[in-house]
């Protein structure tokens, strides 16, 4: 556990504003800060870490997806003295990992609620004797009607979590939405589903873990959130915050699906390396990792808007429900974001969102880029052109009248104080992709071809930060340190897993202090180490943690300007010269900034109203589509992305970021299904589930418009999850413009497209053009 | 059978990044992981085991191989190039070099596998088109970039090895 | 990986005299293993029953690529990027070329052999439609000697064949003569590339004055084995092509096709794709034939 260090003096004169300052590192493309690393080969992924006298574990998990557990039998042909076996009477603390409701067990005590829930825990020396025992390992159930489905859950006649399958549920109201219908010209109604996604970093979940009666338990993993794990840890081994120790190691790829996970997966690591007496290592392959780990919620979202007749919205009753999955997780803060987003970029006087989370006998749903918000938007995008074509309007015109702007309120009643420039963005999108030039040719070419092309569009928003009161409750400590070998450490627990958080927040130190990039470096993501600057999601890393180092950074300069003679202006000598004058009197140069809430900002969490997001990223995109009526297939063929999220700390990882997270949301769209067996994942290996490839991702054009936010560090804001938001709807809106049918589930692959079109003209003749 | 090549243990030879090296591994064994656990060479990756991919692409006798399918014992005599043997921090590669200035890694996972079809794409092809390009790298899965910063990076080395070519320039391809 | 290197045993002996008499001496016992890009999968998975397994990669006896007058002889050896590389191959089995390149990745293809993907058998194979157009025929060998059948004959069931015990396959020859036919061959796939087919459909006809003198057809994933579609291409023999005749050969197939629903895909798209690319196909005859 971090000590806290002795407290810093506070400078006075250190809390001024730079956003809008000119920068020598923030915006400008320096190196990956473990770039090199990466591309030598040398980078230590979990895998790669090998120690002497290590043991391997393996885990025993549920083959139904509901049920008592009758017994558990160890087949003799194992010599079982050769192994370590953890079963739940083995939990020297308490049997639940430490989310937001602690009601998911480490391991089942007599009762399991989905396929591929942990058992039993084994460790052995010899990884392939692992495998056979675990097949040796014989759990017979009294099986127990499942719920598998939202609709399932909701008839509420079995009921598998609480008293009413509700893991939780919002009400968000504006206006008087029952009011509101009799004065409409248009009512429209429309009912979106979305399914379940799959992370598919490429490396898979692993731990390593080690104990010893003098340090406690140490655990190293490919994960997200450190100190997550470790409080899970605390409370499942049952020991003092100083006899716990997480440390990240280099991560191959997360997108939230290494946020809770790993708290399951290092938990059962220590277990094995508490009882066994040896550093143990646990790493999934791909199938169990597909099979057995946290997944985007499914969703069904419906719609039912009112219009006046010029097309302004009137009033939107908006039913958001997801799948949860067996337990919470993070399903109630997934299911929050998925309520402020489902209204979309518009202004509606009276609106209603009611939303709820439903249990069913599934792997637990998680975090996954974007958290809710790419299930609500597409939603409210698809439905936006449904409305478009209900009342006879081009949908970029539907859209357009009813955009927020600086000085509307949300849903939220949340008063847009910052510049919106929602129809800046929407004209550059527009341009850039030539789109009504391109909309006509298309008209004209799909007459006689057997692929049809359209172009489709999404305008969104997404909120930067925690939701609501979120960021006041993690009440995050993060800072800057200079060790006595003259280099500037950045002390956050923000983890690197390909967004580039080493290099954004080196960047911010550096141009802070004002000394080189070079000279900053990245503390080692261990609890021991570096304080808690909260978890590395919601878009919230380069925002708020950015912010923190940048007063971090000030903070410091000022504090060596009154105590330690640093001049105005500075060289890099005189700069490192004066921190070792700070350290001969403080034995240490150490600059914390703890959060601080933005005033004026205001959030009721009872009625749901406020400021939902201290800040908005905005985003405009554009897909061109093709479907080809010979296979039914829709492929993008290019795709444009205008996007407002402040100021660019980085031009290459920012486009990376965007370009990334689109080729995921067409993944999302039109190739990632979970094909579900009797509760279980049936397509859980790479070659049955399907993410698009170098081939099928289209040429993608990014442009940013910059608009530096006063909240974030140097002025950025969120950029991570906002470009998974769009293309899904943004592509299924460019299908019905090329065929005129609109499409209201993804993953939309070709034989839904066929199913749909078979039965809406059922007497349609076989035909190749 | 003593003529055969067998199975045992008896030791396998093969060249590593030019160098020779004989491990005791089973014949069954995949050359992942020896190349891994026998040799410490852990910049070759393993993401799913079943060739789909690419993280563990290596080049054997100058072709591109996925090493997760590669029984140890088909690499007796072989030459094999992994990650490790293409460039050293103070001479990067161009690929690597280029890789690192345009984008082309981010959780870097892929990354080893995706230099190395790099490299073969550009021995096969030392002047490909984009969509020779992309057909090159299909078989490395990259969840990260959406590919477009890796296919800038590739076209990079392109212009960097002309250059190189004519200012008489040279490095090991 | 779930499998254990310990518990097969593998051999490399080197020689396809080597292999042959191993397999003679115990029929049946030793799994013949080439590029491993279906063995080595089941391994990882831990799938792989056969303890034995005797080593035919390196073999140049198998790895060959040889044009006599009439046809082209393919070692069952020859990787797919052999065949995609070779200047014949491109000009007089084109087909057969362009199914190498969809063989999964170049990492794939360098390594996945043409004898492997027959043998194996799935009917989803991409170089089988190819072949079957094309009156392609396999040369079998053992220690008894070499024999020859038409490919046609060669499955026999899902994932069965007409191999004996003792027999590689050791060659497939190709007949050059279709290079003069109008062919077809479509893959659709899960993606663009890495992807196994949902369905494919190959076929290579000749016409004279709008009249089908010659068709051949065949598909992948709409039988449990890669087969000829016998009944469609009757429909159409000796017929003037024209959209009734489509229309026919259309229906026909929709009947001769035995598709499955799997975890890829669902029969009743099969079959109607299949038949949508029958028709791409046949439009396409009829289009080339209205050319002056
Ligand atoms: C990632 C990936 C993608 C793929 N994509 C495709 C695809 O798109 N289309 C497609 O068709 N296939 C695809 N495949 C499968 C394809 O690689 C194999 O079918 C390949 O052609 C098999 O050849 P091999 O030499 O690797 O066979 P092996 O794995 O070595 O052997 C396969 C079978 O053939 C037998 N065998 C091999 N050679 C002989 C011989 N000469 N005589 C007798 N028996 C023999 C073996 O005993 C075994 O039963 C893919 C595979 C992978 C891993
Ligand atoms: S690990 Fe070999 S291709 Fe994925
Ligand atoms: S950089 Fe993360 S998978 Fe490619």
């Amino acid at each position: 556990m971090y000590a806290m260090p002795q407290p810093v003096r506070r400078s006075s004169t250190a809390q001024t504003m730079s956003t809008s300052e000119k920068t020598r590192i923030v915006g400008t493309a320096v190196p990956r800060k473990e770039g090199v690393d990466k591309l030598l080969g040398r980078a230590r992924y979990l895998d790669d870490i090998e120690r002497e006298g290590m043991w391997y574990g393996a885990t025993v998990r549920s083959s139904i997806p509901r049920g008592l557990i009758r017994s558990i039998g160890f087949d003799r042909r194992i010599d079982w003295t050769e192994f370590t076996v953890v079963t739940v009477a083995d939990i020297p603390g308490r049997n639940h990992i430490q989310l937001i409701n602690a009601d998911q067990p480490v391991l089942a005590d007599g009762m399991v609620n989905h396929c591929e829930e942990a058992i039993v825990l084994l460790a052995h020396p010899d990884k392939h004797k692992l495998r056979e025992a675990v097949d040796a390992v014989n759990v017979e159930y009294e099986p127990l009607m499942p719920v598998l489905t939202i609709e399932e859950s909701e008839r509420q006649e079995t009921i598998v979590w609480g008293a009413d399958n509700i893991l939780k549920s919002f009400l968000l109201e504006k206006g008087d939405v029952d009011a509101a219908w009799a004065q409409a010209a248009h009512i429209v109604e429309g009912e979106y589903r979305t399914g379940a996604q799959e992370h598919l970093y490429i490396e898979n979940n692993g731990v390593i873990a080690e104990w010893s009666e003098g340090n406690g338990i140490t655990v190293w993993g490919s994960l997200q959130c450190p100190y997550y794990v470790h409080k899970s840890l605390l409370a499942v081994l049952d020991l003092p915050e100083d006899k716990v120790r997480a440390i990240q190691t280099e991560t191959g790829g997360a997108f939230g699906g290494k946020e809770d996970y790993p708290s399951t997966l290092a938990s059962h690591a220590a277990l094995l390396a508490m009882k066994s007496g040896h550093v143990v290592k646990m790493t999934y392959d791909r199938m169990e990792d597909l099979a057995a780990t946290t997944k985007r919620h499914p969703s069904r979202v419906r719609h039912r808007t009112a219009l006046d007749g010029d097309g302004k919205l009137l009033a939107m009753d908006i039913e958001v429900a997801t799948d949860g999955g067996a337990y919470t997780t993070l399903s109630s803060t997934v299911l929050s974001r998925a309520t402020l987003h489902s209204p979309g970029p518009y202004v509606c006087p009276n609106v209603r969102v009611s939303s709820k989370a439903w249990a069913t006998n599934t792997v637990p749903y998680g975090a996954f880029r974007g958290f809710g918000a790419p299930q609500a938007i597409f939603a409210i995008e698809r439905h936006m052109d449904e409305i478009a074509a209900a009342i006879g309007m081009d949908p970029v015109e539907v859209r357009r009248r009813n955009f927020l702007h600086d000085g509307d309120t949300t849903a939220t009643e949340q008063v847009m104080r910052e510049p919106v420039i929602l129809d800046k963005l929407l004209d550059r999108a527009l341009t850039e992709s030539d789109y009504y030039e391109r909309q006509k040719r298309f008209a004209q070419e799909n007459q006689t071809r057997a692929v049809k092309r359209g172009l489709g569009i999404a305008a969104f928003y997404h909120g930067a930060g925690f939701t609501g009161s979120g960021e006041r409750y993690l009440n995050s400590l993060a800072g800057i340190d200079v060790t006595p070998e003259g280099r500037v450490r950045v002390l956050v627990a923000n983890t690197e897993f390909g967004q580039g958080t080493n290099t954004i927040l080196s960047q911010i130190a550096a141009e802070s202090i004002g000394i080189d990039y070079d000279d900053v470096e990245m503390a080692p993501v261990d609890t021991n180490v570096v304080p808690n600057s909260g978890p590395t999601v919601a878009s919230r890393t380069s925002m708020v943690v950015g912010k923190l180092i940048e007063r971090a950074g000030l903070q410091l300069v000022g504090t060596l300007r009154e105590r330690a003679g640093l001049r105005e202006e500075f060289t890099r000598e005189e700069f490192f010269a004066a921190c070792e004058r700070l350290r001969e009197e403080d034995g240490a140069v150490i600059s914390l900034c703890r959060y601080e809430a933005p005033a004026g900002i205001f959030w009721d969490d009872q009625k749901y109203r406020g400021e939902a997001y201290p800040a908005f990223a905005w985003s405009v995109q554009v897909a061109q589509v093709a479907v080809d009526t010979t296979t039914y297939s829709a492929e993008v063929e290019e795709f444009w992305s205008v996007q407002e999220v402040g100021r660019v700390l980085h031009p290459v990882l920012a486009g990376g970021q965007i370009e990334g997270g689109i080729a995921q949301g067409i993944g999302y769209a039109l190739y990632e299904k979970v094909v579900w067996k009797d509760g279980r994942m049936a397509n859980n290996q790479m070659t049955n589930y399907i993410m698009p490839t170098a081939e099928d991702v289209p040429p993608i054009h990014v442009y940013f418009e910059e608009i530096p936010c006063r909240f974030g560090g140097f002025g950025a804001k969120g950029i991570g999850e906002l470009p998974h938001d769009g293309p899904a709807p943004a592509i299924l809106n460019g299908i019905r413009d090329a065929i005129g049918v609109g499409f209201n589930a993804i993953p939309l692959l070709p034989e839904d497209l066929f199913a749909q079109l078979v039965t809406q003209e059922s007497k349609a003749e076989v035909s190749a053009v | 059978m003593s003529e055969h090549l067998a199975n045992s243990s008896a030791g396998i030879s093969f060249i590593v990044n030019g160098e020779k090296r004989t491990v005791a591994a089973h014949g069954m064994k995949r050359l992942l992981d020896v190349l891994r656990e026998d040799l410490h060479l852990t910049g070759t990756k393993e993401g799913c085991g079943e060739g789909e991919c690419g993280s563990c692409s290596v080049r054997m006798n100058g072709e591109l191989v996925n090493s997760c399918l590669v029984p140890v014992l088909q690499a007796e005599g072989a030459t094999i190039e992994t990650v490790e043997g293409l460039g050293r921090a103070e001479a990067l590669h161009p690929i690597q070099k280029a890789f690192l200035e345009c984008g082309g890694a981010q959780c870097g996972i892929c990354t080893p596998g995706m230099l190395m079809a790099t490299a073969q794409l550009l021995a096969v092809n030392p002047h490909p088109t984009i969509g020779e390009i992309r057909e090159g790298l299909a078989g490395n899965l990259c969840r990260c970039t959406g590919f477009k910063r890796i296919f800038d990076s590739v076209a990079a080395v392109v212009v960097e090895m002309d250059a190189t070519a004519k200012t008489g320039g040279a490095h090991a391809g | 990986m779930r499998g254990n290197a310990e518990a097969h045993e593998l051999i490399a002996p080197g020689s396809l005299t080597g292999v042959l008499e191993l397999m003679a001496r115990a029929p049946g016992e030793w799994m013949p293993i080439a590029g491993g890009t279906e063995i080595m999968v089941a391994h990882a998975a831990g799938r792989l029953r056969e303890k034995k397994l005797v080593s035919l990669w390196g073999i140049g006896e198998l790895r060959f690529i040889e044009v006599s007058g009439e046809s082209i002889a393919i070692g069952a050896g020859a990787t797919f990027r052999d065949l995609r590389m070779h200047d014949t191959v491109q000009s007089g089995a084109s087909l057969l070329a362009k199914a190498a390149t969809w063989i999964g990745s170049i990492a794939n293809q360098s390594r996945a052999t043409i004898g492997g993907n027959l043998v194996n058998g799935s009917p989803a194979a991409d170089s089988s439609p190819a072949l079957l157009v094309c009156d392609a025929e396999v040369e079998l060998i053992s220690m008894r000697g070499k024999r020859r059948i038409p490919y046609s004959s060669f499955h026999t069931g899902y994932k069965r064949n007409a191999m004996t015990p003792d027999e590689l396959l050791y060659a497939v020859h190709v007949p050059l003569r279709f290079a003069q036919h109008r062919q077809y061959l479509r893959k659709v796939g899960t993606r663009r590339a890495m992807a196994i087919s949902k369905v494919a459909l190959a076929g290579t006809a000749l016409l004279h004055g709008g009249v089908v003198s010659e068709i051949r057809l065949a598909a992948a994933s709409l039988a449990p084995l890669p087969a000829r579609l016998y009944r469609t291409e009757a429909v159409l023999h000796g017929r003037a092509l024209g959209p009734l005749a489509i229309r026919e050969a259309q229906e026909a197939l929709m009947e001769e096709a035995k598709p499955i629903d799997d975890i890829r895909s669902t029969a009743a798209y099969r079959s109607r794709v299949a038949a949508n690319l029958l028709g791409e196909f046949l439009n396409e005859l009829l289009t080339a034939e209205a050319r002056p």
